[in-house]
């Protein structure tokens, strides 16, 4: 007796102090896919629902449509009235939010844990059962307008990457913002947003991904009971669609208020989903690393520091995206540089990768840092949810999650050479400048007031 | 028998319990320099996480906005042996993540690394040359003045921060909360080397500094690593205390015309400090009027209702004195006075009535039923140490966190927020493009 509560309390004590880090993946006999990922350091769980589809899945006139309605998905249900699903959260002691981007729409919850079940049976209501009320529509498609002017219209960096992106896809979806042309946000209807739940709101299109300190098969066992009885519906998908060849560099220049120019440029590049060499994205992922990961990679050390000829300069990559997309570049050039000056020397810098090797000691302190990030990233539970949704939704395995550092290690000095001059052609470049128009206004003359405002 | 296994159990549930619920168990002591340390064992995944914090921010500028932030910037840029190329190299070598910076009352430099010896002693010995031998070469100088002016520029582009500048610059008349961090065009320009090794030689030193350190390391282990870090600290002095915050007596309005197609609005006064007496009564209060997320007062009447605002809310800021009380949203220019309107009756509505029973108890869960979430990851809890160091708060904080909020009372509430919130006395700031909110 004693030694088996002994055993028992032991037991329970390690699996609070190891992190456990194991993924167990189920599915729904509706299609719907369940993952779990054990993380038994606090007593607490991430929920997230991933929908396959996002703004690469619109067509034109009704882009932000996967947006508008991620924001009437907290608007109620025949059970919930509008705003009720965030105050049962609230109540719980959750935070909740959405978010929507070019592959994929996500809701997700992080509560204690032993309140996961509230999280299900509110994701499942809405899996099925919303209600697009036109009145709430109405004001909630001005609250996503107010979103747009926040985030785009009013930051002069914010409009030079989208039309940069508008401009370099040519018949790729991702040339569209995520939250949408403000034309087609104006005529948008209710019914637009009625079809797209329809279309595409359904478990076999959704993956259901679950962190933190829970016990895999009981979260599947819950899944089953609140998920388990909707029926699978049949997803036409949207149709293939592939960016055409560009051939020749493209320009484009950006007129707004700011104080700053900024500086643009992305080549056309493969992902993993698109890739025909396995080994070329992780190849771009070095590359980009090579450039700018951190304060000792060239940019830093070259153009920041070095020739002082930008006051900041990126490099991003990603090799994870359902379409092929770009490897960016983006800078703003020191004080007294001009904005030819900033894109001859990020020039030159990819002139060098293409012409010599990089070094060992570059290839080795990349790994260091993936290698460190790989155990940083555990410290949250939502990221590593997170990492494992992004994967399942632009239609590869989380699997690859766990290969990511080997896959990274395995890339040679020839092979970053080898991306760099394939890629980096000036046929698939696009280039914008923000060029800054006068921001200076009448400002009219101060006043005070005094004493109570009569409210 | 029965009885011994029970209360093995009891101990050992209470031992498993307190890790999880009731907050990391802190240890503290001081460092041979005067340092206080703070210490959270964390054994679970192989890194750990130092942040040093000094009362060194914006705040101890003087008549030179701009001092703190750039003396800060300027740690990472060259100290002891390394130049700038050469520390990058030592810390991101070893898959280290560092990072140097200021606001208004502290300054920090922090490290994260894995608990692998070579690195983590690569880190903190680059950590420990960081902070107590920064080499503030000219041409380093010279290079993060210009950043930070191309930087003030840039955030002038910002409708926002044109906002949140105006409104600090008004409520704060007279203080040194008023100026803003990243300074000005012209202090920045007139700084010179040695305005910036009187800072580092009167706020870098031990007894103006704290320790916070979270990771799979022992006792014996902190202990070590906290004398390590700050072994080439001079003792000094601790900061001299900042100036009260006074409240002004009438309130201000100010039209900031931009051109944008939203208008920012702020409103508020001079707050809370860390520490204060109001501070649950007021942290609880203000989450039912703008502070709970997707669900508040605010957010219900300018977004749901109204359909004004992406963002509407409101907080107190506490600082080492006053911080500000804010209430902010931004909408289109045709629609700031409405939405002015809006918050300033949401808000004097609440002052008269005060909570409901109801919205007592649903903010009472959401923030004790979410406890175990602020406590989550190694970073949230090293934000707290710091925090608690920083501002001499007790190290009961964490484990009395949630009682306090429990024992918070609709009453309370009302009265103190009819003596702490004045909206006659508040400072009001819309930026945007008033010509376009008259015509539309």
């Amino acid at each position: 007796m004693r030694h088996s509560i002994w055993a028992l309390l032991l037991f329970w004590c390690n699996t609070v102090a190891f992190a456990g880090g194991e993924v167990h993946e189920f599915q729904l006999e509706n299609g719907m896919k369940v993952i779990v990922k054990e993380d038994h350091r606090a007593p607490i769980v991430v929920s997230q629902v991933w929908y396959k589809v996002g703004s690469s899945y619109e067509h034109r006139g009704i882009t932000g449509v996967s947006h508008v309605l991620e924001h009437m998905m907290f608007k109620g249900t025949e059970k919930h009235p509008p705003g009720e699903f965030s105050r049962i959260i609230a109540a719980n002691g959750g935070r909740e939010n959405a978010f929507t981007g070019r592959d994929y729409t996500a809701y997700f919850q992080t509560l204690s844990k032993d309140r996961l079940e509230v999280s299900f049976e509110m994701e499942a209501d809405r899996m099925r059962n919303l209600i697009l009320l036109p009145e709430e529509f109405a004001k909630e498609v001005e609250v996503v307008k107010e979103e747009r002017r926040l985030r785009t219209e009013d930051k002069p960096t914010s409009l030079t990457y989208e039309q940069f992106t508008a401009t370099a896809f040519r018949s790729s979806p991702y040339r569209n913002p995520v939250i949408g042309w403000m034309n087609d946000l104006d005529n948008m209807e209710v019914e637009d947003l009625q079809a797209w739940y329809q279309r595409w709101y359904a478990p076999n299109n959704a993956t259901l991904v679950v962190a933190g300190d829970v016990e895999p098969k009981a979260v599947f066992a819950l899944a089953k009971k609140h998920f388990g009885a909707f029926k699978p519906e049949k997803i036409n998908g949207s149709k293939p669609s592939k960016e055409a060849e560009q051939r020749g560099v493209i320009r484009v220049k950006v007129r707004a208020p700011a104080r700053e120019p900024y500086l643009m440029m992305g080549y056309k590049t493969p992902a993993v989903s698109t890739a025909t060499e396995e080994w070329e994205p992780y190849a771009l992922e070095m590359l980009a690393a090579v450039l700018d990961g951190g304060s000792s990679a060239r940019f830093a050390r070259s153009l920041v520091r070095g020739q002082e000829i930008a006051v900041s300069a990126g490099a991003s990559y990603s090799a994870f995206s359902r379409l092929s997309s770009m490897l960016l570049l983006d800078g703003s050039p020191a004080k007294g540089r001009s904005i030819a000056d900033l894109e001859s020397a990020l020039l030159a810098e990819l002139e060098q990768v293409k012409n010599e090797l990089v070094s060992q000691q570059e290839l080795e302190r990349i790994q260091a840092q993936v290698i460190a990030g790989k155990v940083y990233e555990q410290d949250s539970v939502f990221y590593q949810a997170m990492q494992i949704g992004i994967l399942e939704t632009i239609g590869l395995d989380w699997r690859l999650d766990d290969e990511y550092v080997d896959r990274l290690k395995a890339v040679t000095a020839e092979q970053v050479q080898a991306v760099a001059k394939k890629y980096l052609v000036e046929d698939h470049l696009t280039v914008a400048v923000l060029e800054p128009l006068p921001m200076e206004m009448k400002q009219p003359a101060r006043r005070a007031v005094g004493g109570s405002r009569g409210h | 028998m029965r009885i011994w296994s029970l209360s093995a159990l009891f101990i050992v549930a209470l031992l498993c319990s307190s890790i999880l619920f009731a907050g990391p168990k802190i240890q503290t002591w001081e460092t041979a320099t005067g340092a206080k340390v703070l210490f959270v064992a964390a054994p679970e995944l192989p890194m750990v996480d130092v942040r040093v914090v000094f009362d060194a921010g914006g705040a101890r500028d003087g008549d030179k906005p701009g001092l703190a932030k750039l003396t800060a910037s300027l740690l990472s840029q060259g100290a002891g042996d390394w130049n700038a190329d050469e520390l990058a190299e030592r810390m991101e070598g070893v898959g280290a993540s560092f990072s140097t910076g200021s606001e208004r009352d502290m300054a920090w430099a922090t490290v994260r690394s894995l608990t692998e010896s070579k690195a983590l002693n690569t880190a903190l010995e680059t950590l420990s040359a960081v902070i107590a031998k920064p080499r503030f070469d000219a041409a380093d100088f010279k290079r993060i003045r210009e950043a930070m002016q191309i930087g003030l520029r840039q955030s002038e582009q910002n409708p926002g921060t044109v906002a949140s500048k105006a409104f600090y610059a008004k409520v704060f008349a007279g203080h040194p909360y008023a100026s803003h961090p990243g300074g000005t065009q012209e202090a920045l320009s007139a700084m010179v080397r040695d305005d910036l090794i009187r800072m580092h030689s009167t706020y870098y030193v031990g007894r103006n500094a704290v320790v916070a350190i979270v990771g799979a390391i022992g006792r014996e282990q902190a202990e070590k690593i906290a004398t390590q870090v700050t072994a080439g600290l001079a003792k000094g002095q601790p900061a001299p205390l900042l100036p009260e915050v006074s409240v002004a007596t009438k309130g201000v309005t100010e039209q900031i015309n931009f051109p944008s197609s939203q208008s920012h609005i702020r409103l508020g006064q001079p707050g809370i400090k860390r520490g204060d007496p109001d501070y649950f009564v007021l942290y609880v209060g203000n989450h039912i009027l703008g502070g709970g997320g997707l669900v508040s007062l605010l957010v219900e009447e300018v977004r749901e209702k109204r359909g004004l605002s992406y963002s509407v809310y409101s907080y107190f800021s506490p600082m080492r004195q006053f911080g500000p009380f804010i209430m902010g949203a931004q909408t289109k220019n045709a629609q700031a006075q409405e939405a002015l309107t809006v918050m300033r009756k949401t808000l004097q509505d609440f002052i008269d009535k005060g909570p409901t029973q109801e919205q007592l108890h649903a903010s009472k869960q959401n923030i004790t039923g979410g406890f175990p979430l602020r406590i989550a990851s190694n970073r949230d809890i090293v934000g707290y140490l710091a925090m608690l160091g920083f501002y001499g708060l007790p190290l009961d904080y964490l484990e009395t966190f949630v009682d306090k909020i429990n024992a918070v009372t609709a009453e309370q509430i009302r009265d103190a927020f009819k003596r702490r919130v004045q909206p006659e006395r508040f400072t009001t700031v819309v930026v945007g493009n008033a010509e376009t909110a008259s015509g539309g």
